[in-house]
């Protein structure tokens, strides 16, 4: 681990809103929305991997595709290498595109179904124009062997590969254009055990070959403390505990993150353990509840915390909860 | 690999053909009307309307007069008009081009309209565009050919006078009926490209292209529009079928010589030969084009087995 003074921010979240609306009953109804991403700040250091967990729907997947501006985001600011990209024009994103990647879930449908991994890998090569024509088969030989498939595979249709090496074929695809950061999309959720563990050591090791930055999305708590660095817990489009991996396993400071925690099985059958049962369901993002949005489950809910909303505060070195109480937690 | 699979295919037809013949042989006898009595003409005697059966083969038992004429058919020979004793074959020859060519218009029409005004649509979902040509698509379904193409008729040859009015002269004669035949079929094909370019925008490796930063112009033609055809093209062949239905209706309008007209006319005279030999003319180009749409369906979606 570095020191904490050398490290260097890569990317800078900055109060990320993103809205969506929903139709609604009547036409004299104002225009509700869904608040997907609801202002949430964090950054992340060159080299490292930050993941992002939660339960479905609470935004993890929309903050990625935000910072991609696949989504065009509602408000806020995000900071690449120093430079709000949200600022760019078309053609200057297209052109910073090569430095943002991203992996994602379903090795099925992220590639097209027409065309050949050489065409795959060479069209991203193409755009960004990172590799001269003539080397580019060099270079794609190259990126097959970074990700372990054989060089045969440049002539074959995606459908002929089972879903790890699918995902090896996205992984090289992302690598393609040298990129900086790639944002992996619950990148294992759709594999096998097996075949998650290989490529997790596959991105693990890519990482350490190419000093990559990963954002790494993720509702599997197990897969989260194999790859991560520091972790950051979502709850209904808000940021509830960001600290790093060490830190958030053993002492989860926030209720939710304690309660998420203890959802992980232990493969030790005699262990007893506490499991904190949530009651209900996760309140709809259109009307989120008041003050702290986790009190509507929260065990320890009290008035304060259903009229204020909690700030992040910062709890032991570079760890951040939003919770009154979460002094209480330690 | 792609030959067997033709000559597979090509086999699995001729019960398909062999099938519409014996349809269509045996539901001519339901109608109603003696061939024979039409024939001899109003006022006939017994005895005449009797020799002319005979003479016909008409009294003989029907599964005997059905395999005869399959037996026939299979020689090339589909029989004589009952109506002036010219060789069925001969007729169908001359009337077949010119169905064909406005059946290929109108598919052409089909395609090139129904295609752009899906693609407009899928671009931007839910817009005021969308729904203008969507409205306007469901119409195009809903509009019975008949009278659309009375009211084109009306419009461009009465009114403005900018197109003839009927018959089947020149490359002018064609624009109204083709347009009238294919109305139908490019609105389902509008609104089937644009579902299934909506759900192929919808794809992961359409987000990847867009996060390569590719333009979205290359987007939506080289990776949506590509993939998005295959179901599109299913559609295409099945409206070629319910094309060749609708040149019987367009052609009468129209007062083109087709092969639709023939039918229609033969029907009225209970002329079983002609009705018959049109009949099984027209369900092999149909049956030709659907073998043509596989083969082309399974070059488009590299994922399909040919088996």
């Amino acid at each position: 681990m570095q020191a904490a003074a050398e490290k260097k921010v890569l990317l800078k979240v900055d109060h990320l809103k993103q809205y969506f609306p929903v139709k609604t009953d009547s036409l004299f109804k104002p225009k509700a929305y869904v608040k997907a991403v609801d202002d949430i700040s964090f950054h992340l250091y060159e080299g490292e991997t930050l993941s992002i967990v939660g339960e479905s729907g609470c935004g993890k997947s929309t903050t990625g595709r935000a910072i991609l501006r696949l989504d065009e985001p509602t408000g806020g600011k995000v900071f690449f290498s120093g430079q709000n990209i949200l600022d760019l024009n078309k053609k200057e994103m297209r052109k910073l595109r090569g430095d943002l990647q991203v992996i994602f879930q379903d090795p099925f449908a992220s590639l097209n179904p027409r065309q050949t991994i050489k065409q795959i890998l060479n069209e991203a090569m193409a755009i960004q124009n990172v590799v001269e024509k003539p080397n580019r088969m060099s270079r794609m030989l190259e990126l097959l062997g970074y990700v372990g498939l054989p060089a045969e595979a440049l002539d074959r249709y995606p459908h002929e590969f089972s879903g790890g090496q699918r995902q090896r074929i996205g992984i090289a695809r992302a690598l393609a254009v040298n990129p900086k950061l790639i944002i992996c999309d619950e990148a294992v959720s759709a594999l096998d055990v097996s075949i998650q563990a290989q490529i997790l050591n596959l991105l693990k090791k890519l990482q350490h070959q190419f000093q990559l930055t990963f954002l790494f999305i993720s509702h599997d708590l197990s897969v989260v403390r194999h790859i991560s660095d520091r972790v950051m817990v979502m709850y209904l489009g808000k940021v509830v505990e960001i600290a790093d991996k060490k830190a958030l396993f053993d002492s989860p400071l926030h209720p939710y993150t304690q309660a998420l925690l203890s959802s992980i099985p232990v493969p030790n059958p005699t262990l007893k353990r506490e499991r904190i049962m949530l009651k209900g369901d996760v309140p709809s993002p259109i009307n989120p509840p008041s003050g702290c949005r986790f009190h509507t489950r929260c065990p320890f809910a009290t008035e304060k915390c259903k009229a204020e909303e909690p700030a992040l505060r910062e709890m032991g070195e570079k760890h951040f909860v939003s919770c009154h109480y979460a002094e209480k937690f330690r | 690999m792609m030959m067997m699979f033709i000559i597979r295919r090509l086999m699995q037809t001729i019960p398909v053909v062999v099938g519409v013949t014996f349809v269509v042989f045996f539901i001519m006898q339901l109608v109603p009307g003696d061939p024979a009595v039409l024939l001899a003409g109003e006022g006939a005697s017994k005895e005449t309307i009797q020799a002319i059966r005979e003479q016909l083969g008409l009294n003989r038992p029907l599964f005997v007069q059905y395999f005869d004429y399959l037996m026939n058919v299979f020689r090339g020979d589909f029989g004589v008009s009952l109506k002036n004793s010219q060789p069925v074959l001969d007729e169908i020859l001359v009337r077949l081009p010119i169905t064909m060519e406005l059946a290929f218009f109108s598919i052409i029409f089909t395609i090139i309209l129904g295609m752009t005004a899906g693609i407009i649509s899928a671009i931007k979902p839910y817009s005021l565009t969308d729904s203008t040509v969507m409205i306007i698509a469901l119409l195009g379904i809903s509009l019975p050919s008949f009278w659309f193409g009375l009211m084109m008729m009306y419009f461009f040859s009465v009114k403005l006078q900018i197109l003839p009015v009927a018959g089947w002269d020149s490359i002018l004669h064609i624009i109204l009926p083709a347009l009238t035949l294919g109305a139908g079929g490019a609105a389902i094909v509008a609104r089937m490209t644009r579902s299934s370019m909506l759900e192929v925008i919808r794809q992961d490796y359409i987000r990847t292209a867009r996060a390569k930063g590719l333009r979205e112009r290359v987007i939506i033609y080289k990776h949506a529009l590509r993939n998005a055809l295959i179901p599109v093209i299913t559609v295409v062949g099945l409206q070629f079928g319910a094309l060749l239905g609708g040149t019987v209706l367009v052609e009468s309008i129209f007062a083109i010589n087709g092969l639709g007209r023939m039918i229609v006319d033969a029907i009225r005279m209970r002329d079983l030969p002609m009705v018959q030999g049109g009949v099984l003319v027209a369900s092999l180009v149909f049956v030709i084009v659907n073998l043509f749409v596989d083969v082309l369906y399974r070059f488009f979606n590299k994922r399909i087995e040919l088996n």
